[in-house]
């Protein structure tokens, strides 16, 4: 089932969002205020695995909202178009202390995106990143607050998160660049 | 959640389009390139509702209008649309530019190439100018809004993002269009996009006012889905969506249109005739509107018009256009 090599199964997954969970919640000392914003695609059922998991623990529920970043990406001009999807906040964001959820943190360039995209929706308190894999290779100064698993990887792979909503199976798998198969 | 979004949630990125650098009319889009450009609008529509109407995709770029005929929705939607996603717009008219001095079409555009716009908007009086410009310029991309009675495809797309909103995908769909069908170039590009997205077309009016040659394909074989019945309130029996289009009167010659009362008695969609659409039927009309010849001023304002609705769709509408044209990778080598 799982092409490449495979660098989180579904149940190492499950318990790494749950721990992001449980950092997020201790570092904003509680959810007064929280949003969580996940980034279109993968971002999103990610966001609301780390909200059900907060619910699980904290007997409470945490928004969440879906960002799309493709009108404000930096290479529009030069590569195949994405295709433009809504975004969605069920709460405002002005104020509150937004989490940005992605699968993998890469050159940075989306969450610069994700960034400027938020700032047009309002002004939060407070944004902080997390995400599932961070890979290196960092092109901007930007770190994220919470990360799943730190993955050394070269510049010929891509790391591939796969979640059930999209994909059918929940893994993270690193293949080679000419063999991926999604984006 | 409307009926648009739930469906689109369902479309992939697998449609890659081929890479369109013109727009003249929906008869060269298939069904996959409308959807998905209707799906794009519908997150631009989410843009335009925000209090920051603004992102910044097509900065950089730059949008010319040329209007040679006068136009407010139009003109100001495309410009409006080009704006929220930060491209510059120059609006040139007809009177005051150079057009006045004689200079020709081509030469005129040829002189706006040079200045190295993107892309240029056209609204012409002459039926296939567009087209012209579009052979004759190397660099830049080609918007008709709007040729003689030919085509009008930004308004189709709107209309038929319109009725997806409201009543989900057109597949099997009734849809009447009711009046001066022979002069609208917006009744003519609804036909071609309403077939594209399966729907089926009842065209309404005066004998004199429906032709014949939109019932056939370019090859001449009969479309199935496009019929004719001068009786409105035939017509209107189980309808899903009425577009009631302008009697042109700038355009209309001797002898087509019956007495304008005469006109308004069988032609006017009116409440009793509304009633025999399907219950929350859209009404819609391209506008500039008669109000009380094509169209009952109760119904124009009433619950089922989705007229006002039609002019912020042709916004979101007209920027995943301008979106489609204006980025993606440069395959093709431009010079």
């Amino acid at each position: 089932m799982a092409e490449g090599r495979l660098i989180l199964t579904g149940e190492e997954m499950r318990r790494a969002l749950t721990r992001i969970a449980h950092e997020i919640v201790e570092s904003n000392k509680g959810l007064e205020g929280l949003t969580l914003v996940g980034i279109r695609r993968r971002g999103v059922p990610l966001a609301r695995r780390i909200a059900d998991a907060i619910a699980s623990f904290e007997d409470a529920s945490v928004p969440v909202g879906a960002l799309d970043i493709n009108l404000y990406r930096d290479d529009l001009t030069s590569r195949p178009q994405p295709l433009v999807r809504p975004t969605e906040m069920p709460s405002g964001i002005e104020g509150k202390a937004v989490v940005l959820v992605d699968d993998v943190l890469f050159t940075g360039r989306t969450t610069r995106a994700a960034l400027n995209a938020l700032m047009d929706l309002g002004r939060p308190r407070i944004v902080q990143l997390a995400v599932l894999v961070d890979r290196g290779h960092h092109e901007i100064p930007i770190r994220a607050d919470y990360v799943g698993k730190n993955v050394p990887t070269s510049l010929d792979e891509i790391v591939e998160v796969r979640v059930s909503e999209i994909d059918g199976v929940e893994e993270v798998g690193i293949v080679e660049r000419t063999k991926a198969v999604s984006t | 959640m409307t009926h648009a979004q739930e469906q689109s949630a369902v479309v992939t990125q697998a449609e890659a389009p081929h890479r369109r650098r013109h727009v003249l009319d929906l008869d060269d889009f298939s069904r996959d390139e409308i959807t998905a450009l209707l799906d794009s609008a519908e997150a631009m529509r989410e843009l335009l509702s925000r209090s920051i109407k603004k992102a910044p995709s097509l900065r950089g770029k730059v949008v010319l209008t040329l209007f040679l005929e006068p136009s407010t929705r139009t003109r100001v939607s495309f410009e409006q649309a080009g704006k929220m996603l930060s491209a510059d717009v120059i609006n040139i008219s007809g009177s005051g530019s150079s057009a006045e001095k004689g200079e020709s079409l081509l030469n005129t555009a040829l002189t706006l190439q040079a200045m190295q716009a993107d892309l240029i908007v056209i609204r012409s009086p002459h039926s296939g100018a567009p087209y012209f410009l579009a052979r004759n310029l190397q660099r830049m991309g080609v918007v008709n809004a709007g040729d003689g009675r030919h085509a009008h495809p930004t308004q189709a797309l709107l209309d038929l993002m319109t009725m997806r909103h409201h009543i989900g995908e057109l597949e099997g769909k009734r849809v009447v269009i009711v009046g001066d069908v022979l002069h609208s170039r917006v009744a003519r590009s609804d036909v071609f996009g309403l077939q594209a997205l399966g729907a089926s077309v009842v065209l309404c009016g005066p004998p004199t006012l429906i032709p014949l040659d939109l019932l056939r394909s370019g090859e001449g074989e009969s479309l199935p889905d496009v019929s004719v019945e001068h009786d409105l309130d035939r017509a209107m029996e189980d309808a899903d969506a009425v577009i009631a289009l302008r009697i042109q009167q700038e355009r209309q010659g001797a002898g087509m249109l019956p007495s304008m009362r005469e006109y308004t008695r069988r032609w006017q969609v009116t409440e009793a005739r509304y009633r025999r659409a399907k219950p929350g039927a859209l009404l819609m009309h391209p506008g500039p509107m008669n109000e009380g010849v094509e169209i009952a001023s109760s119904l124009a304002h009433g619950p089922g018009s989705q007229i006002e609705e039609q002019v912020t769709n042709g916004v979101a509408v007209r920027m995943a256009l301008l979106y489609q044209l204006l980025t993606g990778g440069q395959e093709e080598a431009a010079e």
